[in-house]
């Protein structure tokens, strides 16, 4: 079963038409990247998988299941994760805290109101072992608001990942990074599952050919060209787009 | 029949005050995203600055420019002096409206007191027409008029001119806006200048209709933010229609259902809400 | 967030509450009954601005109308005592459920928003509210509202009409109604609140159903806010449309963020300190509503997160080297 059909996916919203007539299917545990100059309608593509985007036109089936007018928490519960390109975490809360919420997303006692929160014990405890297992242990008690760039965009993997999906939206992971920053991102994302589906948008073509098993390229809105590394490489259009972009 | 007639008519000259009121209210949200509480103070002050200068000078025409100009000055000091600090700052910008509410209304108490007044109507307009079978007060005519022409004034203003581009955009890249040389900070004050003027416009022009009476702003104000729901907030469109609706929903709810008047108006905002939540034409 | 306080502080804390609580206990044997009535408001309005904080100061869903629910719960109870002799076991609950049944109608209508239209909205209904309470005076009485609301009858030797009593009686009550909104706030529902005020989508990302937080939320604030109606019908023995005006409205979202909203002792601070001082201010000028809207832009401008904004603020500066 694929992980994901996308099926003539557009979007037109104030006169604009950002996304026209989308079409691809990613393969359960494939590495799919896709990439294209700004404007291209990357990330629209990911607000209208994740469901913050509503869909004009076209269907999207995940995991075998038609998502296109489900909500997106629906779609989070069965297994759909995503960062996103600026930074989104809950900024007044504490490192910790952002991640235990996201543990507790998939906990029975989400919505409890009369138990404390300290009650649940093993939340905590993973909370803290997840914290350990990437070395951010001592920025727990921090606002994350507070803490580095680069932390930051760790923690947004962290909260992403936290409840293992079974499809990973990536979108940007290494903007804005360091080289070796950059390199730790390439690792981990390597060293993910192979059951896990990932789609990632990415800039730097280094990362994105690395990465990828398959690449969609997009071009105002409209999908131009899907393929493999090297026939991306060898693609006449997708090199006319990018030139003076690498 | 007639009687239907006069009750529409004056549902909808009363919509054109309120059209009027809601336009302010939408055009400075539409460009910078304030929820002008004080917008029924503006009101408010219009008609007791209009009712003064009436008393004084005994020049309706005199009365109406004074008091939309004054009005639109003191919007524009707000704006510049305390608006402008917490741009695009939701709250902050809502309580500080919501604190000059409270500032105007009870200064308005104080100085012009708590009895309600009237306004004469100005001479050229003290006089009924005939329209076909009925007689109606010419003066409610020129109101639905005035707000015509400023519907089509300000349609040509958003339709036809760069800074109206910009409100049709819904800016929040000033980038741009500089770029195509629109000087941002001027434009935000002349807005919301314009805006009190227009709220101020439809004080002391309701002044004769509806009185001048201490109240009057959290009651038009209460209008004002039906009119948007119901029209959608930012949009033009959505005031004058909105403001139609409002007006004669409130004119015919206060004369079948004068003890309920107020639910003739929840239930429309109550419909849309349910149904379209952003208003007839408003935009998410 | 939940921090435990440190632990060379804490010596201090449990003192310090007992303390408080002795106090408390002991106030009415040290004021007069007047200003012993002020103390009664102050904790009346503390729960009601407490609840309020729990809408804006945990949801990040800030409420202009929010004594709909504060008045709608005092006229069901001052109506059902008075006119049908309910006594207070059946009149609190029955208007505490109409708060609830309002709350659960006006959230549903005002959720369908966000951000301004939702402002907006919540100031429209609450205003449409007052409206008919003004208006429809065969049930309210209009303009001039219910008198002679008896106070509560507990069937103790003492009666409540006696301040002293009274103040014991709101004081449990609301003792009871704050620690459950602590627990609350300190429950999973509660984080997951927290994690909505500060973003939505990355709560939906996860997973999370946030209209149904939100909705939940809003629907609890408005009991609460309905138990302060109810409580306050009884000590003033009297309601009338100022309770759903407004004004009204103003006041309890100024005690919020003046005493700093996502705190729950902010706010119930926030209380007292606004009753304190519209009592000092009344009592010299009948311009009360200026002050008002004055304090509104002083505390804008210079103290946007109220008392413990500054007290945090003046935390970290001292902590700095």
């Amino acid at each position: 079963m694929s992980a994901l059909v996308v099926q003539g996916l557009s979007r037109h919203f104030g006169g604009v038409q950002a996304l026209s007539e989308v079409s691809f299917t990613v393969d359960a545990g494939e590495r799919r990247l896709i990439i294209g100059p700004n404007g291209a309608g990357k990330t629209t593509l990911f607000n209208m998988l994740s469901g913050i985007f509503t869909v004009s036109g076209g269907s999207i089936v995940l995991l075998g299941r038609d998502i296109t007018r489900l909500p997106p928490y629906e779609r989070a519960r069965m297994g759909l994760a995503r960062t996103f390109q600026i930074t989104n975490l809950f900024p007044r809360l504490s490192v910790f805290d952002n991640v235990l919420l996201a543990l507790q997303a998939a906990d029975e006692n989400a919505f409890a109101l009369h138990r404390p929160m300290r009650a649940s014990r093993h939340l905590y405890r993973r909370a803290e072992a997840l914290l350990a297992e990437w070395g951010l242990a001592s920025t727990a008690a921090q606002l994350a608001k507070d803490i580095s760039y680069g932390e930051q965009r760790q923690i947004d993997l962290i909260l992403a990942m936290a409840v293992q999906p079974r499809v990973l939206l990536l979108d940007e992971p290494t903007a804005g990074l360091s080289a070796a920053e950059v390199v730790r991102v390439v690792a981990l994302v390597h060293s993910l599952p192979r059951e896990m589906t990932i789609l990632m948008i990415e800039h730097d073509m280094d990362v994105a050919f690395d990465l990828a098993d398959r690449i969609t390229v997009l071009h105002q809105g409209r999908l131009i060209a899907e393929g493999d590394r090297e026939a991306i490489r060898a693609n006449p259009q997708v090199s006319e787009i990018y030139l003076g972009v690498e | 029949m007639n009687v239907w007639a006069i009750h529409a008519l004056n549902g909808v000259s009363f919509g054109m005050l309120l059209f009027l009121l809601a336009a302010g209210l939408s055009l400075i949200y539409g460009l910078m995203k304030i929820l002008n509480l004080t917008h029924g103070s503006y009101y408010l002050l219009g008609g007791y600055i209009g009712l003064t200068v009436v008393r004084a000078t005994g020049s309706f025409l005199l009365a109406v420019a004074v008091a939309s100009v004054s009005v639109a000055i003191i919007g524009a000091l707000m704006e510049r002096f305390f608006l402008r600090r917490f741009h695009l700052q939701e709250l902050p910008q809502t309580l500080l409206t919501f604190g000059f509410l409270f500032i105007f209304a009870d200064l308005a108490l104080w100085i012009w007191g708590g009895n309600p007044q009237t306004m004469p109507k100005p001479e050229a307009f003290g006089h009924s027409v005939q329209l076909g079978a009925i007689t109606y007060p010419s003066y409610r005519l020129f109101i639905i008029g005035i707000g015509l022409v400023v519907g089509v004034l300000l349609w040509w203003f958003q339709e036809g001119t760069r800074a109206g581009a910009m409100l049709r955009a819904g800016v929040d890249d000033e980038e741009i806006a500089r770029a195509l040389g629109i000087n941002v900070s001027l434009l935000f004050t002349l807005v919301f200048a314009l805006g009190a003027f227009l709220a101020a416009l439809g004080g002391v022009l309701g002044g004769p209709i509806m009185g001048v009476y201490p109240g009057a702003d959290f009651e038009v104000l209460l209008l004002g933010f039906v009119v948007v729901i119901i029209g959608g907030l930012g949009s033009l469109k959505g005031a004058l229609v909105g403001g139609l609706v409002v007006g004669l929903l409130d004119n015919f709810g206060k004369v079948f259902f004068p003890e309920f008047a107020l639910f003739t108006i929840f239930v429309p905002m109550a419909l849309i809400l349910a149904v379209r939540p952003t208003g007839l034409f408003g935009r998410e | 967030m939940s921090e435990p306080a440190p632990i060379h502080t804490r010596p201090w804390i449990a003192a310090g509450s007992l303390a408080g609580i002795l106090l408390a206990l002991a106030l009415p044997y040290l004021l007069s009954s007047y200003y012993l009535g002020l103390v009664i408001k102050m904790v009346i309005f503390a729960l009601f601005a407490m609840s309020l904080d729990l809408l804006i100061g945990y949801t990040g869903l800030a409420s202009l109308g929010h004594a709909a629910y504060f008045g709608v719960a005092a006229y069901a109870t001052g109506l059902v005592a008075l006119r049908l002799g309910w006594n207070v076991w059946l009149a609190l609950p029955a208007g505490m459920l109409m708060a609830a049944l309002t709350g659960a109608l006006f959230g549903l209508l005002a959720l369908r928003a966000r951000g301004s239209y939702f402002l907006m909205i919540t100031l429209a209904l609450s205003q449409v509210l007052w409206g008919i309470a003004f208006g429809w005076r065969s049930l309210t009485g209009g303009d001039d509202g219910l008198p002679d609301v008896p106070r509560p009858d507990l069937g103790l030797p003492w009666s409540l009409t006696d301040n002293t009593p009274f103040y014991y009686f709101v004081l449990v009550i609301a003792g009871v109604a704050a620690f459950l909104l602590i627990r609350i706030v300190n429950s999973p529902f509660g984080y997951a609140l927290r994690g909505v005020r500060e973003s939505e989508t990355r709560m939906l990302a996860l997973g999370y159903n946030v209209w149904r937080y939100k909705y939940v939320s809003f629907v609890l604030a408005s009991v609460f806010a309905g138990l302060a109606g109810c409580l306050y019908v009884y000590f003033n023995r009297f309601v009338s449309p100022d309770y759903v005006h407004v004004v009204r409205s103003a006041e309890v979202l100024l005690m919020v963020i003046l005493g700093g909203a996502g705190s729950l002792i902010g706010p119930a601070i926030g209380a007292a300190l606004i009753v304190l001082f519209e009592n000092v201010v009344s009592a010299h000028t009948e311009r009360w509503l200026m002050v008002l809207g004055f304090v509104y832009v002083i505390v804008t401008l210079y103290a946007p997160r109220g008392l413990t904004g500054l007290v945090q603020d003046f935390r970290k500066r001292s902590a700095r080297p």
